[in-house]
């Protein structure tokens, strides 16, 4: 038998977009090459939020998306941040790395709370932030993606950003950052989808699961060489 | 250019005739002649559709465009109308320009009875605040271009200005939840609908879901037009009280719902003058329009083209065609008017494609590739030259009929190379 990684998909009917799919799926299959058994689990508004998770992934939506599942993330928040404490590895994108944050205040001036999660506060901007994207990162080298969206995030005390532009506008169009850590949690506004052609982020998810829930990880070697040449394209491209 | 006089229309009319000239004889884009009588005379359009008798049709959505407003110009036609259309799948404002170009007299006037246009949804919200349309058709609003139009909240909300300038009958789809929103706030002797019977509904899929949780479905409204039934070739829909059995020529699912759509837009075009026995006929002679479904003949077997431009268009491409048999290659690109967001191809599901496929090509062939290899579905050859890898693939899979997966540029790359293998009908 082989050993089981329980992967939970949060909010997959409203938060699921340009791909959020596709972080999903990389987790699951590359779980599957390393040789283990991931479980998908799925949590939507008003379901029961399941023991024993050992990966998060969560994604964008479309503004009535957020709506609706905005409340239903302040009641699961405090659920989130036992497995944040507990060191348990998350990846979320756009949307939910947003609500991730303090709060996300509109163009209107009207206020979304946040998990608080990360230090960090998210504004409505004037234009959205469109086209390829490519941040350098401490940990995992060249990240490549694509980003889509208006917010304009702010770190505050004690988060890091995910890395540092090389191209595109990141966290806000102003300072020159992307994306933030915390703890074993990545938040980012990278499509692209994020994971397939940035296999080292989903391995270190993986990674960081299996030593917690098992003491060890040892890799199998995965031929990555679409993955490889994928990046290679990407980065040539314009805007 | 913005304080001169606007020029009058057979002025405009000839320059913009010697334009597009110039441009064919150097074999150029079929929109800068569009462009330019836009920029010297922002009235031309309007100027040359305000005369028609029964007025000016429009029809957008995200999917289906330009089948649809092929089988609604050849309906009409069937009909015995003069129809005026902008057929090159240019849908921006400044292709019905060029195709004008090409139709007007030299006096500006156009002889048609009836214009029906395709028009994106950006564009269609440029184009109805001069030119109103008596009908207009909407088709669905999918996830597409969301690097151009941001939200597909934001595409239904272009789709509503749409029809609030619609001044007689707007024709909706429906069984799109965020159209249906749409026409529900229009005044209901102004709306008609198309649809699809219940037991047709697993057929397609919810855009709003990959993964098969169908939205649900509350109480819809009557439709004018309903496909009942599809076996085989053989579709059977209704038309008010009455039922037709058809026999189509046109491949998919996805273009028999079009189909739908334009019994029900041509009915309410023409109301009590509507003749059904031309009616089928003129359907069951529609062939595909270029690039969607279009079958091709090389070395003796079919090859058929499938446009594929977003998530929802390719899921209901490889639901509507089945792989068995046929040899495949899928062909991507992200230049502009693909989308640039490689995103989409991650919202598609292609385990339907297992064991594999023979190509991958395109300038995000490797995209493509890695997609596959997550779904497990193993690619013989990925090459991201178009000719070379087109080429290789006819090769590989001699005797055998073919079909290729492409997005938009990829498409019209592909009939390039394709014209110099088989005969391929030029569009213009």
């Amino acid at each position: 038998m082989k050993p089981k990684l329980n992967i939970l998909q949060l909010y997959p009917r409203d938060m699921n977009i340009y791909g959020d799919w596709g972080n999903v799926l990389t987790v699951m299959r590359r779980s599957q090459w390393h040789g283990y058994e991931p479980v998908l689990h799925e949590y939507d508004p008003g379901g029961t939020f399941p023991d024993d998770i050992d990966i998060v992934i969560g994604g964008g939506g479309q503004d009535a998306g957020q709506d609706r599942i905005q409340e239903d993330l302040l009641k699961i928040a405090p659920k989130l941040r036992a497995l944040v404490d507990d060191d348990t590895p998350m990846l979320v994108i756009c949307g939910l790395y947003q609500l991730f944050g303090n709060f996300f205040r509109t163009k209107d001036g009207h206020e979304i709370k946040g998990v608080g999660i990360f230090n960090l506060e998210t504004h409505g901007g004037p234009e959205r932030m469109i086209g390829n994207i490519v941040i350098k990162s401490p940990e995992f080298g060249d990240i490549i993606g694509y980003e889509n969206h208006s917010g304009q995030t702010f770190l505050g005390e004690g988060v890091q950003p995910l890395g540092k532009l090389t191209k595109g506008a990141g966290n806000n169009g102003q300072d020159e950052f992307e994306g933030a850590r915390i703890r074993n949690v990545v938040g980012s506004y990278l499509h692209g989808s994020l994971l397939p052609k940035n296999p080292a982020i989903a391995d270190w998810l993986i990674e960081k699961a299996a030593m917690k829930r098992y003491g060890e990880f040892t890799p199998s070697v995965i031929e990555d060489r679409f993955a490889q040449l994928a990046r290679k394209v990407a980065l040539s491209r314009p805007r | 250019m913005k304080h001169m006089p606007k020029p009058p229309l057979p002025l405009t009319t000839l320059l913009g005739k010697a334009v597009r000239e110039a441009t064919r004889l150097r074999g150029g884009g079929s929109a800068l002649p569009g462009l330019f009588v836009e920029s010297i005379d922002k009235d031309f359009i309007s100027d040359c559709l305000s005369k028609l008798p029964q007025g000016v049709v429009l029809i957008s959505g995200t999917n289906g465009k330009t089948t649809t407003t092929k089988m609604v110009v050849e309906l009409l036609e069937g009909q015995g109308l003069k129809v005026f259309t902008n057929r090159t799948g240019s849908n921006f404002t400044r292709g019905v320009a060029a195709a004008l170009l090409g139709d007007v007299d030299m006096m500006g006037r156009l002889t048609a009875d009836i214009a029906v246009l395709e028009l994106d949804e950006a564009h269609a919200v440029k184009f109805v605040q001069t030119v109103k349309p008596r009908y207009s058709l909407l088709l669905n609003v999918m996830r597409d271009q969301l690097d151009r139009f941001g939200e597909i909240d934001t595409t239904a909300r272009l789709l509503r200005t749409v029809a609030e300038h619609t001044s007689d009958i707007v024709v909706v789809n429906r069984e799109d939840p965020r159209l249906l929103a749409v026409s529900r706030e229009l005044p209901e002797d102004k709306v008609r609908y198309f649809g699809l019977d219940a037991s047709l509904r697993p057929a397609f899929p919810s855009d709003d879901d990959m993964r098969g949780r169908g939205a649900e479905i509350g109480r819809l409204p009557k439709a004018l037009s309903v496909l009942e039934e599809v076996k085989g070739h053989t579709a059977i829909f209704s038309l008010g009280p009455k039922k037709l059995t058809v026999t189509l020529k046109l491949e998919g699912v996805y273009n028999v719902f079009n189909s739908v759509a334009a019994i029900a837009l041509v009915s309410s075009i023409l109301g009590d003058d509507l003749n059904p026995d031309k009616l089928v006929g003129a359907l069951e002679a529609i062939t595909p329009a270029f690039g969607r479904g279009e079958k091709l003949t090389v070395e003796g077997q079919p090859l058929e083209l499938v446009l594929v431009k977003n998530p929802g268009g390719f899921r209901l491409g490889l639901k509507s065609f089945d792989p068995d048999g046929y040899a495949t290659m899928i062909a991507i690109n992200d230049n502009y008017a693909d989308g640039r967001d490689m995103s989409w191809l991650w919202d598609v599901d292609f385990e339907s494609l297992k064991p594999g496929i023979s190509h991958v090509s395109g300038i995000r062939a490797y995209d493509m590739a890695l997609r596959l290899q997550y779904d497990e579905v193993e690619v013989a050859t990925v090459d991201p030259e178009l000719g070379q890898a087109l080429r290789g693939f006819i090769r590989t899979n001699g005797g055998q009929p073919k079909r290729i997966y492409c997005s938009y540029t990829a498409m019209l790359a592909l009939r390039r190379e394709l014209s110099k293998l088989t005969e391929v009908e030029v569009v213009s």
